[in-house]
């Protein structure tokens, strides 16, 4: 078999392989038991001291929130300041300018929300201060973030639990110390012995070969780009993201760089089943969440592995596939499956322009990030299959005329009210996002601007469109990735999508976790001949079922307009 | 708000410390046993740096392999790519057919259906190191008549510096062309 194919069964094996332990080691962590990383204990110790936090002080799901608000509104406003202000602090060897109030407005809360949309280039638009400081900074914390707030449903969904959720900070200093920092560590050292940059100096100029003078970018990369990954956040060192040839060296990177993607949100599926001692639910889980995937993976490959007919009508041959937007050290296949697991969990890193991808990878990838659950982001992908589960259960109640029931406690008009606004949240934000944007550029096409919205596009027709669709879908899911033909760095784009980010961000992640702490604190009855099971296949399928009708119907038109309709105009 | 707004703050600030600073000091130093140093590793000719092993470099003179075609003409500060839609008629009908049209003039004896498609599309990049081994080859026969050595020698020098998939096993085979056109200007002499 080619050896292309061979390479991205070897991934997701080797993935699937990796997550089952770190899953169990996951949920030893958040157990209290003993584990080989125990010798963090100190530093843990040294941070809650310097912090003034009882680590082992139990907060109620309404205080979790608070201290998560708390501290990211504070991450935010840092960020911005920073941003506005990199000129001028230190580690700026490259002389950037400032960037503009609404790049920075944009750029924080892309950053703050685990999304990494990226308006600007990281080799003139950022330095090295704010590549770390801030940029990496904030990898760590909105992904440890989303997993704080994953772990107070998982707690609320033991039995017996009611208002002891655990310890906001501890989630969050933990899940760094325990699993973040050391993962990126090892992916950072594979990283620097392939080839990419560690050190601090600025950008160096050679006279090439052929006698052309060429500015070379760097800078200590290594370190960012790891935690990029297994953070499921996606915003890179440099503009190209993981298809720059530093970012990202050879086909050895590209295999530990793709795995580090989705390696904790499969972990994390696992890690439930293990922390609350149901195996099979966890399996019910992981079933449809790899259907979906894999239902997204294989189209695309082929596509990209048969190329692009356009180009095949024009006379040459395409031995290696579609190969416009696409790096030839990691070929088609390898480019389609990495654009995969990017959009089904929010990291959004790219090692090929997806702006140049066949219309049937678009779509599959506009798809991922409107489903956003599919293993989702570190906790947050969680987060919104949880509440795929709730509707799910509700319906399957109401079919079989029981007392719809998840992990012994009853579900209510209450905690369904939440569930459906937040289902419906999505859908709503890209939708409206989109069809303002196509408004504005119909209507008011050479407003004066900066860029006139006649400028925004960089392609014609269905294209143009599924560049607007794709922005506004991955701004939502706090996916990051992007049509990045699209002209987004102006006033129209950045705020806009600031402000679809902010709200898929927040309002999915305080929804869940309202319902849980609700739900933990209602009568916990044991299961009985009366319950309906939530863990065989029969479920599996109702999940998939509402994910799918909920997700299909809402975005099937919009979908018509963009790939769909360029698939079918492909000669 | 003080209860949560004052360890917020704290603990931003020994995270800070921790994740912004320490972490990657620790692979700085780390990266200072790598190959380049951590400064990214370079390619020399004849005592001098002609560039970075990874990073592309543009070629189109007629006596080196060309890499291929740059949305970023190869400037390694402001990599891009192209981000032309699959269904573009203008990058169809001009930017692609227009760089099969140069292929073909300079590269006479070659015909259309022989061209494979990554030497007439932009790389994702605009700084793609590398070549599949049929993109050098088909460029073979050109460089062979220009610097008046045989086809053989050149073919031999495609297959010396070809890299094969990863153990054998993994992902697809590959050239980089600074190192092809290093060691075509090395056997010159």
């Amino acid at each position: 078999m080619n050896t292309e194919y061979i390479g991205i069964i070897f991934m997701y094996v080797a993935t699937v392989a990796l997550a089952i332990p770190l899953g169990k080691y996951i949920a030893k962590v958040f157990k209290g038991e003993k584990t080989w990383l125990d010798f963090m204990a100190p530093l843990e110790r040294l941070i809650f001291k310097f912090s003034g936090i009882d680590p082992n002080r139990e907060m109620n799901w309404k205080q979790h929130l608070k201290a998560l608000l708390t501290v990211n509104v504070l991450w935010l406003f840092y960020a911005f300041f920073c941003l506005l202000s990199q000129g001028h602090l230190p580690l700026n060897p490259d002389h950037n300018p400032n960037q503009t109030p609404d790049l920075a407005f944009n750029t924080a809360l892309s950053f703050l929300t685990n999304t990494n949309l990226q308006d600007y280039s990281g080799e003139s638009g950022a330095t090295y201060y704010t590549q770390l400081f801030v940029f990496m900074f904030l990898h760590f914390v909105s992904a440890a973030t989303g997993f704080a707030a994953m772990m107070v449903i998982f707690k609320a969904m033991k039995d017996k639990v009611t208002d002891k959720l655990g310890n906001f900070w501890d989630y969050l200093v933990k899940i760094i110390t325990r699993l973040l920092l050391p993962l990126s560590f090892v992916v950072a050292v594979i990283l620097a012995f392939n080839g990419t940059p560690t050190s601090f100096k600025g950008k160096d100029t050679v006279i090439g070969l052929q006698g052309d003078t060429v500015h070379i970018s760097r800078g200590p990369a290594a370190a960012m780009i790891a935690i990029k990954q297994t953070g499921t956040n996606g915003g890179g060192w440099f503009g190209v993201n993981s298809a720059h040839p530093f970012e990202n060296p050879n086909y050895l990177t590209n295999m530990v760089e793709d795995i580090s993607i989705i390696i904790i949100p499969i972990s994390l599926i696992f890690a439930l089943g293990f922390y609350l001692n149901k195996k099979k639910l966890a399996w019910v889980i992981f079933g449809v969440m790899t259907t979906g995937f894999l239902l997204m993976v294989f189209p695309s490959v082929i596509a990209e592995v048969n190329g692009n007919p356009a180009i095949a009508h024009l006379g040459v041959s395409q031995p290696t596939g579609s190969m416009e937007g696409k790096e030839v050290r990691f070929g088609p296949a390898a480019s389609a499956y990495w654009g995969i697991t990017t959009t089904v969990t929010s990291n959004g890193s790219v090692n090929s322009m997806h702006d140049s991808m066949m219309p049937v990878s678009g779509l599959a990838q506009m798809f991922d990030m409107m489903i956003n659950s599919f293993y989702g982001g570190v906790g947050v992908g969680f987060m919104n299959f949880y509440i795929f589960i709730i509707i799910a259960v509700f319906i399957s109640g109401l079919m079989v005329g029981r007392t719809p029931e998840f992990m012994g406690r009853k579900i209510e008009a209450r905690e369904m009210k939440i569930a459906s606004l937040i289902a419906l949240l999505h859908p709503f934000i890209i939708l409206v996002g989109t069809s303002l944007a196509s408004y504005v550029l119909m209507h008011f096409p050479n407003a004066d601007w900066g860029t006139k919205p006649s400028a925004w596009l960089n392609n014609p027709g269905n294209h143009g469109f599924s560049e607007m669709l794709y922005q506004y879908a991955s701004s939502a899911a706090n996916n990051g990735s992007g049509y990045a033909g699209l002209t987004a760095n102006n006033i129209f784009w950045n705020v806009s999508t600031g402000l679809v980010i902010f709200v898929g961000r927040f309002f999915p992640i305080i929804g869940p976790v309202a319902i849980a702490g609700i739900l933990a604190n209602k009568k916990f009855t044991p299961e009985s001949a009366g319950t309906l099971k939530t863990d065989t296949t029969t479920f599996g399928i109702m999940i998939f079922a509402v994910i799918v009708i909920v997700a299909a119907l809402s975005f099937f038109p919009a979908l018509t307009l963009g790939p769909i309709a360029e698939h079918f105009s492909l000669k | 708000m003080k209860t949560y707004l004052l360890p917020s703050i704290k603990i931003t600030i020994i995270l800070l410390v921790i994740l912004s600073g320490l972490y990657p000091l620790a692979i700085a130093g780390i990266g200072k046993f790598t190959p380049g140093h951590g400064d990214g590793e370079t390619v020399s000719y004849k005592g001098r740096v002609v560039g970075y092993a990874n990073i592309g470099q543009k070629f189109t003179k007629d006596e080196y392999f060309w890499s291929r075609p740059s949305a970023a003409n190869y400037q390694a500060d402001a990599g891009v790519g192209s981000n032309k839609g699959p269904t573009n008629a203008d990058y169809l009908n001009k930017d692609v057919k227009g760089r099969i049209d140069t292929f073909l003039k300079h590269n006479p004896g070659v015909t259309k259906d022989q061209i494979p498609a990554e030497l007439v599309t932009a790389s994702g990049s605009g700084l793609d190191p590398d070549l599949s081994p049929a993109g050098a080859k088909i460029q073979t026969a050109r460089i062979a008549k220009i610097r008046g050595i045989t086809q053989q020698q050149v073919l031999a020098l495609v297959d010396a510096q070809t890299e094969k998939p990863l153990l054998g096993l993994f992902g697809p085979p590959k050239v980089n062309v600074l190192k092809l056109n290093v060691a075509l200007d090395e056997l010159k002499k």
